[in-house]
């Protein structure tokens, strides 16, 4: 047909493009770094060269679960901003601006400071304040209908609260484990072991499901009614997809603190490229999201001359201009 | 035996009590429009036929069962909608806006196949848009968005099609084009058509029957010759209209009186 290409052959010419280039990432992640020089490591990669023990345990016991990690947070937290930019009617929200982050953030300090383990505690009041801030927004939203303004205005404001919270917090505690402050603030990957790496598992099943709805998800676009119409099951595909975000997002803050903008520059560039079609974007945002964030975090350690700086510093210097950029644009033309 | 069968609803908008004990069948392969002045609750209506407003008492059957116990997607299979207001900014293309009626016949991961495309692809030729098949929704003319959602709701395949004031906002070569296409889908697919319209003279060209609506209540239901009167009207939409026969059809039509011809009016009555 005129100007159709199928969505099965898009899917699969999308997939086997970012497939290659998230391959690309995690090769370059394992590979790069402060110490051990790249040669080396490629040549342990490939098998070849002498054995070297020192090396190996920097790929796989620290760089390795580093890239995961950074796989796993890029990729919930660029489809976070996808499904909150389709479901929101709002092109610029994403779940840090809008402060799910955030909440999630808080609880999961006020998790530790109640000495609760990883998980499931910690987890559980993460998900909480997630939760908690995404009901706050949305009724932000409902009461003034379609304005972008109140909603974003509020999402900063909560932003704003939460890092008081969560400064107030940690200043205030003598437990060791609240970790430093920069972690929770701007977002590091630094934490990464492979003890962590169970329970980001978990996004699995939100990315899974996610993809399930992503047709609905077009048609809701349509308008509520028209979707109701065309066979959309409206309020139970809103709630899943917002409890599976925020749980998704929830999960990765408790590894990574708030890494802000990847669930803004990621959709955006892939809508550019791909068009709307959330059934494409889904896959699409998941893999250059989990590639974006493993090549932020390479800048991230390798950048500073002495230690390293927080991703979120990378991710933020990329996004927040682009969220002006985006201001502007539908300011001009709205 | 009635395909769609309203009994006794009543619906309200808050306090606001909409309709009123609305009854009426309607026959499979009918074209149907209902008719009556703003505020009526002729959208409201056909909101209820779809399933997409809770009825405050009474029942809409389709084929004998309740709207609402059909679930989201069967109800889809078997009636189409397509409402009067339309996202312009909605960031699709013609071709994949119409691939979307596919979606209550579709599995879980709703990927499209051949037949999908098939399809719609002839639904784009019914409607004539399959020249727009890859230009974007918000690109396009007020007529032919409407012939692109009217695609779509044919690529829906339901026997049921509801529309919301079609031919609103077209020019008469539109909307002719739209009615035809209602006409010709009726004869050649079987199709049912419930229309809320404005127009009373397109209603009277093409329904089998109508139904007048004022103030949530059934002033009228019947073929346009019964209800389509000067005296029904004139009451009912509280302003003088006149009617005579359509020159070809010998449908009834209806004219507008303004008010410096409205002295003439019963002198011209008598004539009639």
């Amino acid at each position: 047909m005129l100007g159709y290409i199928p969505v099965y052959r898009k899917l699969i010419i999308v997939t086997l493009t970012l497939s290659l280039l998230l391959s690309v990432a995690v090769l370059l992640g394992l590979t790069c770094g402060s110490s051990g020089d790249t040669a080396a490591a490629w040549q342990l990669l490939l098998g070849r060269g002498a054995p070297d023990a020192t090396l190996e345990t920097i790929i796989w016991q620290l760089r390795w679960p580093r890239v995961v990690l950074a796989a796993g947070v890029g990729a919930a937290l660029s489809l976070g901003g996808l499904v909150f930019q389709a479901l929101l009617r709002n092109p610029l929200a994403e779940p840090y601006i809008l402060g799910v982050s955030g909440g999630s953030a808080v609880g999961a300090i006020l998790g530790i400071l109640a000495g609760f383990s990883l998980f499931p505690g910690m987890a559980i009041c993460s998900f909480a304040g997630s939760l908690a801030v995404l009901l706050l927004v949305l009724l932000l939203s409902k009461r003034k209908e379609g304005s972008s303004d109140a909603l974003l205005l509020g999402g900063v404001m909560v932003n704003a609260f939460c890092g008081a919270i969560i400064m107030f917090l940690i200043s205030i505690s003598k437990t060791v484990q609240v970790q430093k402050m920069i972690f929770w603030l701007m977002g590091d990957l630094s934490a990464a072991g492979t003890a962590s790496l169970p329970l980001l598992l978990g996004v699995i099943p939100c990315f899974l499901l996610i993809f399930m709805l992503a047709q609905p998800l077009n048609l809701l676009l349509t308008g509520r009614e028209t979707a109701s119409a065309m066979g959309v099951n409206v309020a139970v595909v809103t709630l899943v997809l917002l409890i599976t975000t925020s749980l998704m997002v929830s999960l990765t803050v408790c590894h990574s603190g708030l890494i802000g903008f990847v669930g803004l520059t990621i959709p955006h560039i892939l809508r550019l490229i791909l068009g709307s079609d959330h059934r494409v974007l889904v896959p699409a945002c998941l893999l250059t999201g989990a590639s974006y964030l493993i090549f932020c975090d390479l800048l991230a350690r390798s950048l500073p001359s002495q230690g390293e700086m927080a991703v979120g510093i990378v991710t933020a210097m990329v996004g927040a201009p682009l969220f002006i950029v985006l201001l502007w644009r539908e300011r001009r033309c709205p | 035996m009635s395909l769609i069968d309203i009994r006794a609803v009543s619906l309200q908008y808050g306090p606001r009590q909409v309709i009123r004990q609305v009854s009426v069948n309607i026959g499979q392969g009918e074209f149907f429009v209902i008719i009556g002045p703003n505020g009526a609750g002729k959208t409201t209506l056909l909101k209820a036929l779809s399933g997409l407003h809770p009825l405050h008492s009474g029942e809409v059957l389709i084929r004998q069962r309740p709207v609402g116990a059909y679930a989201r997607k069967e109800l889809a299979r078997t009636l189409a909608l397509v409402p009067q207001q339309i996202n312009a900014d909605f960031p699709f293309t013609v071709a994949e806006t119409v691939l979307m009626g596919r979606y209550p016949h579709l599995g879980l991961l709703a990927v499209e196949g051949k037949r999908d495309l098939q399809l719609a692809e002839q639904a784009m030729e019914f409607t004539e848009v399959i020249d727009l098949a890859g230009r974007r929704l918000g690109q396009l003319s007020g007529g032919e968005r409407q012939r692109v959602i009217i695609a779509r709701a044919i690529c829906q395949q339901s026997k049921i099609l509801l529309l919301d004031e079609p031919t609103a906002s077209l020019d008469p070569a539109h909307q002719l084009r739209i009615m035809d296409l209602m006409e010709r889908l009726r004869l050649k697919e079987q199709i049912t058509v419930v229309m809320v319209s404005h127009d009373l003279n397109l209603a009277s060209a093409y329904a089998d029957r109508l139904l007048l609506l004022k103030e949530g209540m059934v002033e009228k239901v019947g073929t346009p010759r019964e209800v389509l009167t000067s005296a029904q009207l004139s009451q009912s939409y509280g302003c003088t209209l006149l009617v005579d026969e359509h020159p070809l059809l010998g449908t009834p039509r209806v004219n507008l009186v303004p008010e410096k011809a409205t002295a003439r009016v019963t002198g011209h009555r008598e004539g009639v």
